[in-house]
């Protein structure tokens, strides 16, 4: 960490957003994460693609388990609300928040530990719920905060700075949510913000469950020689296959993609999401061929990346359950407490 | 782009705004850092070293290096940089044992100083150490130049000069005051002198041939008159004074003009503000003292009645400026008389030499200025150098003293059959400032405190006599904050580029946006794609080398950089580093002649 803090100054140059704000606005505390973690990285992220979209701090929700990743929403938009929950439990508790608030917007940042591990019931059952949220995994493949023991995302040969490589199955979270119908997944590196930014923003903007799961290296215990989560390797084995662009619900489409190679595809709030195959063979719209290509590159030792699939057909959890779009607490005494006689209106109507 | 070489010293020196824009370079972050330890004393010599006069500069210095500030980009005040060199000469310890002192015995050199400005003392300064025998020829009765008959004594105490200019002559230099040279030729005859400096200012005020112009004696030249009045040739003004010229000479006019009888003291500009050659400061400080300045007015003739100075009759302009700022020679609309009792003319001065004959091999320039090398400040004829304002016309005291120094060098060259073009190089020096995980040996931290005001003397008491400095200093309190403005320039950003493993850490954390990891290209392209706008073109962009990973590069806009640190303390490899540059610049000092070679009289 360090001890002096940010400046409160800023490039007088810095453009704003409709808001009149500039990215300095929704930055949050200083870091006390390692000097080099690719989870800071992942915070920048977040303020430019929250700055971008215009999002009122106070209409943001940010929600948290426990680990190095889960302290990052205390870096990143100070004026939200936020929630750091127990370990695990960020996924159940951003269920009950939501139930409370559809209006808000929710960005969760958890880790593989907190996802993968101890809260992977959470996990996998909010996507099934199709929680309109955005989900990032910051995975850096250890427990950094426990001094680097192996997560459930470390690969099959991946060497620890001391011991033995690992050498058990790891649990990808890519192909998980995949399996379990997600509608919004995406794979990214912290240090490819080009990338990552329009991901976020993508996923803010999803109406549903958005997964974004970002090799983001622990540079303190798994970025050595041998580490598969390594900044270095990361590099190496990078492999995209579908470039994207968020596109604001009032702008044009400005560039011009070849006919064949371009996708728009329109968003529940209007904005557009402009995809650009770069593999030819991927396609971001078949759930069974997407799992095909990962597993294939996978095993092949490519870090596949992009925004690798896209479902805006399926209801969320709202809409599948008929709720009503005012908050709880907007809602009048009346109509949070219906009454006995409610009750047993209801009680009668199952007899 | 190609990598930026930082072995220059030249670039990292331009990052230090203020003493790239010093004529003299004079160490400013150095100095401030001093100061914020109470090392009084090592703050004086730190600038003494350089600008030679710290507590006149502290004073009355033009400050080129103030409008250069970087702080003054950040937020709309620069550090007072000039206060604080003030702070250093009031408060040192005594120096005295520090100071340098000619050896015991003279390496057999002559050199004659003309005049006893700032420039001859500066040459002064640096020769007597070494061992030479110098003679200033001085016409008035006391030294100082130009400081002491120009900028009067409640801006310029004479003690304070006294003091300075009494650590020169210290040394052993043969003053020779009331001994005006009337001839060059003649000096150069005698063949007494091994290398003559000229260092006589630039003594003659313009006139304004209007009518009326010598029918009254009330209508003065404003730089003789100044002189008269410190001399107390002069002791009284009427009670309604104009003063002709909005520059520096102006302000000192009509403030003490009030200091000696008038009551109403208007100065004349002939374009409107913004236009003006007065520093904004003394500007302010004229107009806190209640001068009226009046703008769009052109002379045109003095009002003379029965042999008596009774007005002055001015056009009134009006003038267009267009988008770029330019002004055109303006229109005339009116016509107008502002009576008035006195008129002084403080509208430029020119050189003069009437006592340089030119047939002597100095050649001279079409407005009188004599031929001199920038660099060497030699003229025309071998032996003869100029400095000050003597050389290339009216500037400021600080340049005069940059002028000395290089003469200094130059003649010691010249005494020593070395080539005086030969120039010694500037030197750098690079030490890290790191001390621990997150501590740094400088204090930076960001202080958001705006700049300091200068106390002054209350109004109702600084008229009574023209002794009474107006300024005060700054107090202790004012010194704490001021010196935590400076943000520590030469304090560099040093950046490795095999080390960076591009995590983004320093690019997430810098509060102003300055650096870039990109792909690489021209200057006008990477400008166009840097974190935050890049339009400063004064201020360079630093590009590494290709970075390992990806074979980007990192780019570094100079123009905002704060020197926070927090880009080194977030690098997880140190590829990042605060190291201070250290500027060497050469003195007379610093040349090691062994073989003392004879040489003829400045031939």
């Amino acid at each position: 960490m360090s001890y002096t803090g940010k400046p409160k100054i800023a490039h007088p140059g810095l453009p704003r957003n409709q808001l009149g704000l500039t990215a300095r606005d929704y930055e949050g505390a200083v870091s006390t994460l390692c000097a080099g973690c690719g989870h800071d990285s992942v915070t920048a992220a977040i303020v430019q693609a929250v700055f971008e979209l215009n999002i009122e701090p106070h209409m943001l929700a940010k929600m948290s388990g426990i680990g190095c990743s889960s302290k990052t929403p205390a870096y990143f938009v100070s004026q939200s609300h936020g929630f750091n929950s127990v370990h695990g439990r960020m996924p159940s508790v951003t269920t009950g928040a939501n139930a409370a608030n559809r209006q808000l917007t929710y960005i969760g940042v958890s880790g593989d530990g907190d996802s993968l591990s101890i809260g992977v019931g959470q996990f996998v059952h909010a996507i099934r719920r199709n929680l309109n949220m955005c989900y990032i995994i910051e995975n850096n493949g250890v427990y950094g905060l426990t001094k680097g023991q192996f997560s459930a995302s470390a690969d099959i040969g991946s060497k620890p700075k001391k011991g033995q490589p690992n050498q058990q199955e790891p649990i990808d979270a890519v192909s998980t949510a995949l399996s379990l119908g997600a509608t919004y997944i995406a794979r990214s590196f912290s240090g490819d913000k080009e990338q990552l930014v329009p991901l976020i923003q993508g996923a803010l903007r999803h109406n549903g469950f958005a997964l974004i799961d970002i090799v983001s290296p622990c540079v303190t215990f798994n970025d050595h020689e041998g580490s598969t989560k390594s900044y270095a390797h990361t590099r190496e084995f990078y492999h995209q296959v579908v470039d994207m662009d968020y596109v604001q619900p009032a702008a044009e489409i400005k560039a011009a993609y070849a006919k064949g190679e371009v996708m728009p595809i329109e968003l529940h709030n209007g904005s557009k999401i402009v995809l650009r195959k770069i593999d030819e063979s991927y396609d971001p719209t078949s759930r069974a061929k997407a799992f095909k290509y990962l597993r294939e590159h996978f095993n092949a030792g490519e870090i596949v990346t992009g925004l690798l699939y896209l479902d805006e057909t399926r209801a969320e959890m709202h809409d599948l359950m008929g709720n009503i779009d005012t908050p709880l607490a907007h809602l009048p005494l009346s109509g949070l407490h219906p009454g006995a006689a409610e009750l047993k209106r209801i009680l009668k109507s199952f007899a | 782009m190609k990598p930026t070489d930082t072995s220059n010293p030249d670039y990292y020196h331009k990052v230090v705004d203020c003493q790239w824009a010093c004529p003299a370079h004079t160490d400013v972050p150095e100095y401030i850092r001093l100061i914020a330890q109470g090392r009084f004393g090592d703050a004086y010599m730190k600038n003494r070293e350089s600008n030679v006069f710290p507590g006149i500069l502290g004073r009355v210095c033009d400050r080129p290096c103030e409008p250069a500030c970087r702080r003054g980009r950040i937020e709309e005040k620069p550090v007072a940089i000039c206060r604080l060199k003030r702070v250093a000469a009031d408060h040192r310890e005594d120096i005295s044992h520090r100071l340098p002192v000619a050896p015991a015995s003279s390496n057999g050199k002559k050199i004659a100083l003309i005049g006893a400005g700032c420039a001859s003392l500066t040459v002064a300064n640096d020769l007597c150490p070494l061992g030479y025998e110098v003679t200033i020829f001085e016409a008035l009765d006391t030294t100082g130049g130009l400081m002491r008959t120009n900028i009067p004594r409640f801006r310029l105490p004479p003690e304070v000069l006294d003091e300075e200019i009494g650590y020169i002559t210290g040394m052993g230099v043969d003053l020779k005051l009331n001994h005006p040279i009337e001839s060059l030729r003649d000096l150069l005859d005698s063949g007494e002198f091994d290398a003559i400096f000229v260092g006589t200012g630039a003594p003659r005020g313009k006139n304004l041939e209007i009518p009326g112009r010598y029918e009254s004696d009330n209508i003065h030249i404003g730089i003789d008159w100044l002189e008269s009045v410190a001399f107390e040739h002069i002791e009284s003004v009427g009670e309604r004074v104009l003063i002709i010229g909005v520059g520096n000479t102006a302000m000192d006019c009509c403030r003490t003009s009030l200091r000696i009888g008038a009551k109403d003291v208007k100065v004349m500009a002939r374009k409107p503000r913004g236009f003006f050659k007065a520093s904004a400061w003394e500007l302010e400080d004229a107009e806190e003292e209640q001068v009226e300045i009046i703008v769009n007015h052109s002379p045109k003739a003095f009002v003379v009645e029965d042999g008596k100075l009774t007005g002055m009759r001015f056009d009134v302009l009006e003038y267009q400026i267009d988008d770029q700022g330019n002004i055109d020679r303006g229109t005339v609309v009116d016509e107008v008389t502002i009576p008035c009792d006195d008129v002084i003319l403080a509208i430029g001065q020119d050189n003069a030499f009437p006592w340089i004959e030119r047939d002597i091999g100095i050649g001279f320039d079409e407005w009188e200025c004599p031929v001199v090398d920038k660099k060497t400040m030699m003229s025309a004829r071998e032996g003869v150098f100029f400095g000050g304002d003597a050389a290339f016309g009216p500037l400021n005291i600080i340049w005069a003293v940059a002028h000395g120094h290089e003469a200094a060098l130059s003649i010691h060259s010249y005494c020593h059959d070395k080539d005086i073009n030969e120039r010694m190089p500037v030197g750098m020096n690079l030490s890290s400032q790191k001390m621990g995980m997150h501590e740094w040996s400088f204090s930076n931290k960001y202080d958001g405190s705006s700049r300091r005001l200068m106390p002054h003397v209350d109004l109702r008491k600084r008229f009574k006599n023209l002794d009474i400095e107006v300024e005060l200093g700054f107090t202790v309190e004012q010194t704490i904050t001021e010196v935590e403005r400076c943000l520590n320039c030469d304090i560099q950003t040093v950046f490795t580029a095999e080390l960076c493993i591009e995590c983004d850490a320093c690019i997430d954390i810098c509060p102003v946006n300055c650096l870039t990891m990109t792909a690489n290209g021209d200057e006008a392209d990477l400008r166009s794609r840097l974190s935050a706008p890049a339009e400063n073109l004064e201020q360079a962009l630093y590009v590494s080398a290709a970075l390992p990973q990806t074979g980007r590069v990192m780019v570094k806009d100079e123009d905002l950089c704060v020197h926070c640190s927090l880009c080194a303390e977030r690098c997880p490899t140190g590829a990042w580093d605060m190291q201070k540059s250290t500027i060497l610049l050469p003195y007379a000092s610093d040349e090691n002649f062994t073989a003392v070679t004879k040489k003829s009289s400045a031939a």
